[in-house]
């Protein structure tokens, strides 16, 4: 499967990237790269295979539900660019 | 010769003897480093140096030295890799993303090697967000192998993504380096530098703190000057930490213990499916020398077939990108890092990750989110996942069959120069990850160790793969190569 330039574009959207029109055609010959190194892939009997979901088999340990962290709004805004009263600043969304 | 030289000779292990003998105090130790790691700036190893820190830190050392105290790692100055986040400290995964990231809290690990009496020296340089091999795609800049080939000066890279962590540890500017490995970016660069490095199974290092990549595959471990010192350092580093599930609760062996142990008895397998087409014989060779000294100290050698090996590099690059686009989606501009204008909220997002990420961090969020996208998962990721599960299976197969431990040779070639595979396509540089990235996807312990020089003096590699949780019997092996191989020490010129 290979790409081509508008759906890299559309791709760089979802992803939230912008991206030139010149470097989604750049980007259209490196992406096409990967995914034709990826393509051997298609040569593998995956019928009746598990896919692998946890690299160690373990069961999920169980734990209190009760509050262990948090009401600390200070510090979670501490590294934001904008902030205001522990509040993080974006531009306006709601009309 | 002066002090300072001579203290940042010795090894981890011959540290703490001399601490504990009072040969000389953590204060000593601690400035024969910071006046190290000054003199090595050109290397570019470290992006953050804190001696202001190192110094505090080795004076409380000695006070409990004093007091007959002392804890496993006492005044030992360190190094630390910038994906860990560090109180206070510069913690940017070495991305323009994170600019200006002073995490309030510390990782787990580093948290660990704090509590077990470590001096921090730093923040090491690491390809951005730990992908590369290269140690060329971090914000910073490359950092500058110690090694040269013989009669040049042309800089080489020192393998990524944990470049500065390995450079920094043979360039004797740091005791010991934590690093990370999702698909060998601990064992590669250790390969490229005659470090020692080991990646322990899937979940024996709390990932809690480290800025996640993969976080299938991601997994903290330590680069050293020898293999006793890494056993050391991973001793204290690992532990299981109810902030991340996925951590293990199985008890933290003595791994220095192992170190010395007979290797009599041991089952070693050779895979022949990693004797690539176009491999240098120099690798060859070094393999069988690997073989050899096995078989000298009394383990068994056979044959193996892992039928899945060459599978294992593709369905990294769609597991890899697609964890690595959803980890990354928090990068907006609004919480923390770089934040640009824009007209309205998407605007912002899109400008802030543009002007933040670096091309190949670019290229694979693209590459996962394409993968994830609808349509598309059964064909790229589920079909990886089970690809995934095949890999797995063979050396449980091997396992089954009493093999101990599987010997590889680290990487396919000594340590490249900087620009050299900076080429059009990004997959050459992928391949450098060929032998490793096998380990990650079964969620096993790999260690490097350094087995000889090429025919330019450059440091080659071995790889040891083991059962799960039985870093012990890596120690063990890895201790028994060093010990005929000898040790590799870059001459200084820096």
């Amino acid at each position: 499967m290979s790409v081509d330039t508008a759906t890299v574009t559309r791709v760089a959207r979802l992803a939230r990237i912008k991206v030139s029109a010149d470097e989604a055609e750049r980007m259209t010959h490196e992406l096409n790269s990967i995914l034709g190194f990826v393509e051997q892939l298609n040569e593998v009997d995956v019928a009746g295979v598990e896919p692998m979901t946890s690299a160690v088999n373990t069961t999920m340990r169980w734990r209190q539900d009760a509050v262990t962290d948090g009401g600390d709004a200070g510090r979670v805004t501490l590294n934001a660019p904008l902030s205001d009263d522990n509040f993080f600043m974006v531009p306006k969304v709601v009309e | 010769m002066s002090l300072v030289t001579d203290l940042t000779a010795l090894t981890l292990a011959e540290a703490r003897a001399g601490l504990k003998a009072g040969d000389f105090t953590a204060v000593e130790l601690t400035e024969a480093y910071v006046a190290a790691v000054e003199a090595a700036r050109g290397l570019n190893a470290y992006i953050v140096e804190t001696p202001e820190k190192a110094r505090a830190m080795a004076k409380a050392s000695d006070e409990r030295i004093a007091r007959g105290e002392a804890r496993p790692l006492e005044g030992i100055p360190l190094g630390i890799k910038d994906l860990f986040a560090t109180e206070g400290v510069h913690t940017q995964a070495c991305s323009h993303v994170l600019d200006g990231f002073k995490p309030p809290y510390e990782s787990t690990v580093t948290a660990n090697l704090w509590a077990d009496g470590a001096v921090m020296l730093g923040k090491l340089n690491m390809d951005e967000f730990a992908m590369g091999s290269s140690n060329e795609t971090s914000y910073y800049g490359p950092v500058t192998n110690p090694w040269r080939r013989q009669g040049s000066n042309a800089s080489l890279v020192p393998g990524g993504s944990s470049g500065g962590s390995a450079a920094a540890v043979a360039a004797r500017i740091c005791l010991g380096a934590t690093a990370t490995d999702t698909g060998g970016s601990i064992r590669q660069p250790a390969a490229f530098t005659g470090t020692v490095g080991i990646k322990p199974t899937y979940g024996r290092c709390s990932r809690w703190g480290i800025v996640a990549f993969a976080s299938s595959l991601d997994q903290a471990g330590p680069i050293a000057r020898d293999v006793r010192d890494a056993a050391i350092l991973l001793k204290s580093m690992a532990s299981v930490d109810p902030k991340d599930t996925t951590s293990v609760d199985l008890p933290v062996p003595d791994y220095e213990a192992a170190v010395g142990r007979s290797v009599k008895g041991l089952t070693i397998g050779i895979p022949r499916e990693y004797r690539l087409d176009g491999m240098p014989a120099e690798v060859d060779a070094l393999w069988q020398t690997g073989i050899e000294i096995l078989k000298d100290a009394g383990a068994t050698i056979v044959d193996i077939s892992l039928p899945h090996t060459k599978y294992a590099l593709p369905a990294y690059y769609i597991v890899a990108p697609a964890e690595a686009s959803s980890n990354l989606a928090r990068y907006d501009g609004v919480r923390y890092g770089l934040r640009e204008k824009g007209d309205d909220i998407v605007d912002l997002y899109e400008k802030s990750r543009a002007a933040g990420f670096g091309d190949e961090v670019k290229r694979r969020i693209l590459i996962g989110t394409y993968v994830l996208s609808a349509g598309y998962y059964d064909a790229y990721y589920l079909r990886a996942q089970k690809v995934r599960t095949l890999i797995k299976r063979d050396f449980e197969t091997a396992y089954a069959s009493g093999v101990d431990a599987v010997l590889t040779p680290a990487t396919p070639s000594a340590a490249f120069a900087i620009g050299e595979k900076a080429g059009a396509d990004p997959v050459e540089m992928y391949l450098n990850d060929v032998f490793t990235v096998t380990v990650n996807m079964a969620g096993l312990p790999g260690l490097a160790v350094p087995a000889g020089l090429s025919a330019e003096g450059l440091p080659l590699g071995l790889q040891l793969i083991g059962r799960p949780f039985d870093e012990e019997t890596l120690f063990t092996l890895g201790g028994a190569i060093e010990q005929a191989a000898g040790r590799f020490s870059a001459d200084k010129w820096w």
